[in-house]
C-alpha cells in the first residue's frame, strides 16, 4: 500500500522556520516509522534526518513525535497508526532543542540523568562478599524502574519540564528509586533529602504524561509517588508537597470529604509567605459562594472514619 | 436511564455551580440520578499517593453503596473519575485485589463490592448513552458563531490503560458536544495537557504558568470561552486566571489581558437549552464571563 508521511523538516543552518513536506512509500503490514523514514532516506531524500540504531526497541536512539506523541519510531506500526489517525505526522520531539530535522539535542537530559548521581556511592573498595541475599528482592523493589532504556520520550512529554525546564523531571526520578532500593548503596538518605529541593519530586504535576508515553512501561509517575511516599514514611514531612499528602489525608478521614477551605490553611500553616499568597484569594472566593467554610456534612461518616481507623491499626 | 450521581467534593464545596448545572441538565435531558448522599472524597490520587490501599477501599465504598441498587454511577469531575473509574477498573480486573480490598470494606462499613458497577463522567453519557442526536433536540438556543475551546485535563484521559472513552492522543469527546451545541471547536495543543491544579500552593510559579499557556494558546487561536469538564481545572483556569495573566505579562512580555470566561461543561450545555447564566451559577466564576454572555444573548 502506498502511504503518506507528513515529515517536519528543519535545518536551522538553512530553514527560519519548520515546514512540513509529503512523502510517498509502500508499506505494508510490518512496516514501522523507522523503516519507512530509512526508506525515504536511501530512495526519496537524502537529507532526511532522524536517530535510530538498534531497529528493536532497546537503544532508545529513535523517539520522535509520531501522530502528535512521543512514540520509538522502530516499534510504531505504520498500519496502527494509520487506522487511529488516518494520517502519518511525524517530527522531532517537543521542548527539546531541534539540531536537524528529527535530531534533537538530548544534553538536558543527560544533565538531569547526572544530576541523581546514577551509580551506587559506597565505601566498599571491592573487598567486601557480594550481598546477595540482600539483591534478591532488588528487582521486586525497582518495580521496572531499570527498564529505562533512556530514550527521553517521557522528558519531551513532561508537562512540569514543559513549564520549568529545571525540573530534574520523570527519567531521572525514576533512575532516583533504583538507588533507594539498591542494598550497596550508603547514601539513601542523603539522595532522598536533595530530592525534596525545589525541582525535585514535589515539582512533578501528575500530569500521567511519562506513563503514557514510556515505550519500557517504566511508569516514571509511579516512581516518583513512591519516592514521595518513602519520604513521608522516612519523616520528611515539611515541604508543602509532603504536606499536601498527610493534611489531605488527615481532612478526609476526619471529615469524609476534602474541605477546600481548610488544605490550603494546613498546607501552608508555618510559612507566612505562603499563607499570603492563599488569603487574598480565599477572600474573594468567598465572595462569590465558593469557599466552603462550613464542614462538609456527611451521612454515615463513621463509615469513613472507620476505614481510616482501621488502616492505622494495621500500620501498628 | 438511571445513575448514581457522585458529585465528589468540588461540585460541593469551592464549585457549587457545578453541582446546580449539572441538576439543571440532567433534568431537563430527562436522566434519571440518585446522588449519593454519604459519598466520600475519591482522594483525588492524593490518598493513593500516601496509601493505595486506603484509596482503593473509599473508592470501593462508594462502588459498592452504587451496586446495592444496581446503577452505573455518573461523575462530574475529571479527577473523580479518573481516580474512582481507574481503581473501578483495578477493583473488577484483579480478583486477588478486589478480595483484600472487600476485607477491609466489609470489616469498616459492612460492605462488600462485586464488581459490577461502571464509572461515567456525564461527558461520556451525554455522547454515548444519551447520545448527540438525542442532545440536539433540546438545544434551544445554539451557541452558533462561537468559539469553544474545549479543556480535557488530565485524569480523563490519562492513563488509557484504565480510561478508554476518548483516544487520549486525539480526544473528540468535548468537540462533539461542542458540535451539538451549534458552537465551533477550536483546536490546540493545551487541551489535553495539565492545569497546573496540583501544584498550586507548593509550586505556583509552575502552576500559572500553565494556566497562562492554556489560556493564551485558546484565546490566540480564536476560543471565546474554554469549557472543562473537571473542578480542578476549573478552578485553576478561573480562579488563578488574572495571576497567571499577570505573571504572563511581566515573564513574557504579553500585553494582552486573557479575558477568558471558564465554563463547566453542564453550564455550556445548559446555556444552549436555554437556561440563564445565574440559574448555572456563573456568577460564581472569578473571571470575566460577561463579554461572552453578551454575544450570547445577542445572538438569540
Ligand atoms: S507525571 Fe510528573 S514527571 Fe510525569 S510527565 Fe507529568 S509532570 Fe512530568
Ligand atoms: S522512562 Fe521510559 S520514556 Fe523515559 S527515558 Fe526511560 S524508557 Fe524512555
Ligand atoms: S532504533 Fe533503537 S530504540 Fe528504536
Amino acid at each position: 500500500m502506498r502511504v503518506k508521511l507528513t515529515v517536519q523538516k528543519f535545518d536551522p543552518e538553512q530553514d527560519v522556520k519548520p515546514h512540513n513536506r509529503d512523502y510517498f512509500v509502500e508499506a505494508g503490514r510490518e512496516t514501522t516509522v523507522l523503516a519507512a523514514l530509512m526508506k525515504i532516506k536511501a530512495e526519496i531524500d537524502g537529507t532526511l534526518t532522524f536517530r535510530a540504531s538498534c531497529r528493536a526497541a532497546i537503544c532508545g536512539s529513535c523517539p520522535m513525535q509520531i501522530n502528535g506523541s512521543q512514540k520509538l519510531a522502530c516499534r510504531t506500526s505504520i498500519f496502527e497508526e494509520l487506522e487511529h489517525h488516518q494520517k502519518i505526522s511525524v517530527g522531532p520531539m517537543a521542548n527539546m532543542p531541534v539540531i536537524k530535522d528529527m535530531v534533537v539535542q538530548m544534553d538536558p537530559f543527560w544533565e538531569k540523568i547526572r544530576a541523581v548521581t546514577p551509580y551506587v556511592i559506597s565505601s566498599d573498595d571491592g573487598e567486601r562478599p557480594i550481598p546477595t541475599e540482600a539483591l534478591k528482592t532488588i528487582q521486586t523493589d525497582l518495580e521496572n524502574a531499570d527498564a529505562c532504556i533512556m530514550c527521553g520520550a517521557c522528558l519531551s512529554a513532561c508537562n512540569s519540564f514543559e513549564a520549568s525546564d529545571q525540573f530534574l523531571g520523570p527519567a531521572a526520578l525514576a533512575k532516583a528509586i533504583r538507588f533507594q532500593v539498591d542494598p550497596r548503596d550508603e547514601q539513601h538518605d542523603t539522595r532522598l533529602n536533595a530530592l525534596q529541593e525545589s525541582n525535585g519530586i514535589w515539582d512533578c504535576v501528575r500530569c500521567v504524561s511519562c506513563v503514557q508515553v514510556c515505550p519500557k512501561d517504566v511508569q516514571p509517575m509511579e516512581q516518583i509517588v513512591r519516592l514521595r511516599r518513602r519520604s513521608i514514611e522516612k519523616g520528611l514531612t515539611d515541604s508543602v508537597g509532603a504536606r499536601h499528602i498527610t493534611k489531605f489525608v488527615k481532612i478526609v478521614g476526619e471529615e469524609g470529604r476534602l474541605n477546600e477551605a481548610r488544605l490550603p490553611i494546613m498546607m501552608t500553616w508555618g510559612s507566612l509567605k505562603k499563607m499570603l499568597r492563599i488569603i487574598p484569594l480565599g477572600i474573594k472566593m468567598l465572595l462569590h459562594g465558593k469557599a466552603p467554610i462550613t464542614p462538609h456534612k456527611v451521612p454515615d461518616v463513621h463509615e469513613i472514619q472507620a476505614i481510616f481507623k482501621r488502616k492505622q491499626e494495621s500500620k501498628r | 436511564m438511571k445513575y448514581a450521581y457522585y458529585p465528589g467534593c468540588a461540585a460541593k464545596g469551592a464549585a457549587p455551580e457545578l453541582h446546580q448545572a449539572t441538576m439543571k441538565v440532567v433534568q431537563k435531558l430527562g436522566i434519571e440520578i440518585k446522588e449519593l448522599m454519604a459519598f466520600n472524597c475519591c482522594g483525588a490520587g492524593v490518598i493513593t499517593e500516601a496509601d493505595p490501599d486506603l484509596a482503593y477501599t473509599l473508592n470501593a465504598r462508594t462502588l459498592a453503596t452504587a451496586e446495592k441498587d444496581h446503577l452505573d454511577i455518573m461523575t462530574v469531575c475529571g479527577t473523580c473519575q479518573g481516580v474512582l473509574g481507574g481503581i473501578n477498573k483495578k477493583l473488577q480486573g484483579d480478583d486477588a485485589l478486589r478480595a483484600r480490598i472487600n476485607v477491609a470494606l466489609k470489616e469498616s462499613t459492612g460492605l462488600e463490592y462485586h464488581g459490577t458497577v461502571e464509572v461515567k463522567h456525564l461527558q461520556w453519557i451525554l455522547v454515548k448513552d444519551f447520545g448527540i442526536d438525542a442532545l440536539k433536540t433540546f438545544i434551544s438556543h445554539p451557541l452558533t458563531d462561537l468559539s469553544i475551546a474545549p479543556f480535557y485535563g488530565c485524569y480523563i484521559l490519562r492513563p488509557s490503560s484504565t480510561s478508554r472513552f476518548d483516544d487520549w492522543e486525539n480526544p473528540v469527546s468535548l468537540e462533539k458536544l461542542i458540535q451539538a451545541i451549534g458552537a465551533h471547536p477550536v483546536p490546540y495543543d493545551g487541551r489535553t495537557k495539565c492545569c497546573g491544579f496540583p501544584v498550586f500552593l507548593e509550586k505556583e510559579k509552575i502552576a500559572l504558568s500553565m494556566v497562562g499557556e492554556r489560556i493564551g494558546e485558546a484565546k490566540e487561536k480564536g476560543g471565546d470561552a474554554m469549557v472543562t469538564p473537571c473542578p480542578l481545572c476549573h478552578m485553576s483556569l478561573d480562579i488563578y486566571q488574572e495571576r497567571a495573566e499577570k505573571n504572563r505579562q511581566r515573564e513574557k512580555g504579553f500585553t494582552e489581558k486573557l479575558d477568558m470566561p471558564i465554563l463547566h461543561l453542564p453550564q455550556l450545555l445548559g446555556l444552549a437549552m436555554g437556561f440563564t447564566p445565574d440559574e448555572l451559577g456563573m456568577k460564581r466564576h472569578l473571571s470575566p464571563t460577561g463579554s461572552f454572555i453578551d454575544k450570547i444573548e445577542s445572538q438569540n
